[in-house]
């Protein structure tokens, strides 16, 4: 019987570690370090702000956009911290956390065939949601230069179909991130080739080796970017799902079009629960972000103790060790750690071919688990 | 506050290398830091917190707010009453508070009688002691910032992205 889903849907790259992730879940009493949330639970403030209005009785549609109030707030924030001005009315759209913001934009602005640049390894969903929106993804391999982007790399990968480049950073899964220097080096290629640049910095909050500079700050490059952030991983907010688009007001007007025949708005409650988060949680945040510096410290220290190279990463949670000493494949080690210590941590391959070798560590878990993973690891290593 | 203070406060067992770690310091800088705080009575002791309501034998432990007027003596103020009050074993806690009463006690004794009994044979009959109100308490929600529940099991999935 001829099946009804799409060709294009059914060719899409399933994710090769869906096992690997089921044999997770069906396990008991795993310590997991695989975690891409904050293990922190959405500050009480945020939370009583979304129960109380749902008390009074806020439960209908919003504006497409999202709601004005929360809008401004974005507005100003931005403003207050990086100098940046995104008109509440035009360039701010309200969207379901950064996934959504992402595909928004891709479909936005892709014409059939167009080319998308997107360093890997990477966060799993630039590569498909481009090929559903018709472009075709290339994907930029790393891995040679510490997993930072260079110039050069891009120079290599453009051609004349080349429209848009995917920037993350802080990187999931590497915890890569980039001083104002080494992006506004990347920003002359871009401009040169006249790409445009869709900006993932939902990790932005959690740089701590150096200020995070937002792309959109570099000269030029405000009209080309489309900059992506979101509540979840600031403000401990993942389940809410929500975050922001800012771009010029002709590609949020487009992203709006789309979003208002399939998203309609955002669940009014995570908007109200986000006004409060900006109004009265970057505390928490700064307290977040403390707490997870001492965490990378003491994880990468004992990583490279117990001989997994681990370069320090600049931002995110999560350490991106090299387990090619042992000679085992990523997904050879993650699951045999699974099994013989009931630690759970990403293959590198998860996020891209060129992430073979390589683990991915969340340290978005409490100092007594990591300990105690770390200790786990350590016997692990030692009987192979 | 001192980021080593904050470690050990969040967990006294935290060890010198592993703040050393945390830190980027030598362990043995830590380690000095730590002697210094204990020395100095910066860090006074260490200790489990315990909820007592899960422990396996019966606690019948109780405990009271006691709240006590006072008539502060010539030159030394309150703070020689106090000291008269909070010398006794019994009392776990005392503040010198403002408003309508003087000082604040928390009271621990095994049952509610010894509790009465200290309150009406040694704390009453005290000289410049005017008066006690006491309440029992009754239930513990949250102690020292620390939410008295089971632990709660984690809500996240084992692995995401």
């Amino acid at each position: 019987m001829k099946r009804f889903v799409a060709k294009k849907v059914e060719e899409l790259q399933p994710s090769g570690i869906r096992v690997f992730f089921d044999l997770v879940l069906g396990m008991k009493e795993v310590i997991s370090l695989g975690v891409g949330e904050p293990d922190f639970v959405t500050p009480w403030q945020i939370r009583e702000a979304g129960i109380y209005s749902l008390e009074q009785g806020f439960t209908s549609y919003t504006s497409n956009k999202g709601l004005y109030k929360l809008r401004l707030s974005i507005n100003r924030h931005l403003k207050a911290q990086y100098g940046l001005d995104y008109s509440p009315d035009e360039e701010i759209l309200i969207t379901v956390g950064v996934s959504e913001g992402v595909d928004l934009c891709l479909r936005a602005c892709l014409e059939p065939e167009d080319k998308v640049l997107i360093p890997v390894p990477s966060y799993v969903s630039y590569g498909p949601v481009t090929e559903l929106a018709g472009g075709i993804p290339v994907y930029i391999d790393t891995s040679s230069n510490g997993f930072k982007l260079t110039c050069r790399m891009i120079e290599e990968a453009v051609d004349k179909k080349t429209k848009a480049i995917v920037l993350n950073y802080p990187v999931n899964p590497t915890g890569v991130s980039y001083t104002k220097k080494e992006l506004a080096a990347l920003s002359n290629v871009i401009l040169k080739h006249k790409l445009l640049c869709i900006c993932d910095e939902v990790y932005a909050d959690l740089t701590y080796d150096f200020e995070h500079t937002v792309f959109a700050t570099l000269p030029g490059m405000r009209e080309r970017t489309v900059y992506l952030n979101g509540f979840s991983k600031s403000y401990a907010m993942t389940g809410w799902r929500i975050g922001y688009a800012c771009a010029p007001a002709e590609i949020i007007a487009a992203m709006t079009k789309i979003h208002q025949y399939t998203i309609m708005c955002v669940p009014i409650t995570a908007q109200m629960a986000a006004c409060e988060a900006m109004h009265s949680c970057r505390k928490d945040v700064e307290e977040m972000k403390r707490e997870y510096r001492r965490r990378r410290e003491l994880v990468v220290a004992r990583l490279n103790d117990m001989g997994l190279a681990c370069r320090k990463p600049e931002g995110a949670f999560y350490a991106f060790p090299s387990i090619k000493k042992t000679k085992l494949t990523s997904m050879q080690f993650a699951e045999r750690l699974l099994k013989e210590q009931k630690v759970a941590v990403v293959p590198g391959t998860a996020f891209g071919a060129c992430g073979e070798g390589f683990l991915r560590i969340s340290y978005a878990s409490s100092m007594d688990n990591l300990k105690e993973a770390l200790n786990r690891i350590e016997v692990f290593l030692k009987s192979l | 506050m001192d980021e080593i203070l904050e470690i050990l406060e969040k967990d006294g067992r935290s060890t010198p290398e592993e703040i050393a770690k945390m830190l980027k310091r030598k362990p043995q800088k830590v380690r000095e830091a730590i002697r210094k705080f204990e020395k100095e009575g910066v860090i006074l002791k260490y200790k489990a917190v315990i909820n007592r309501e899960l422990m396996r034998e019966s606690d019948n432990r109780v405990r009271a707010l006691i709240e006590v007027n006072v008539t502060p003596q010539k030159d030394v103020g309150f703070d020689k009453v106090a000291e008269r009050i909070y010398s006794f074993p019994e009392v776990s806690s005392c503040y010198l508070i403002s408003g309508t009463y003087d000082l604040l006690l928390i009271v621990e004794g095994s049952n509610l009688h010894t509790v009465s009994q200290f309150v009406a044979e040694k704390l009453s009959p005290l000289e410049n002691v005017k008066g006690t109100t006491t309440h029992f308490l009754l239930k513990k929600y949250k102690e020292d910032g620390v939410i008295l529940k089971h632990r709660e099991e984690n809500k996240r999935i084992a692995i995401s992205y």
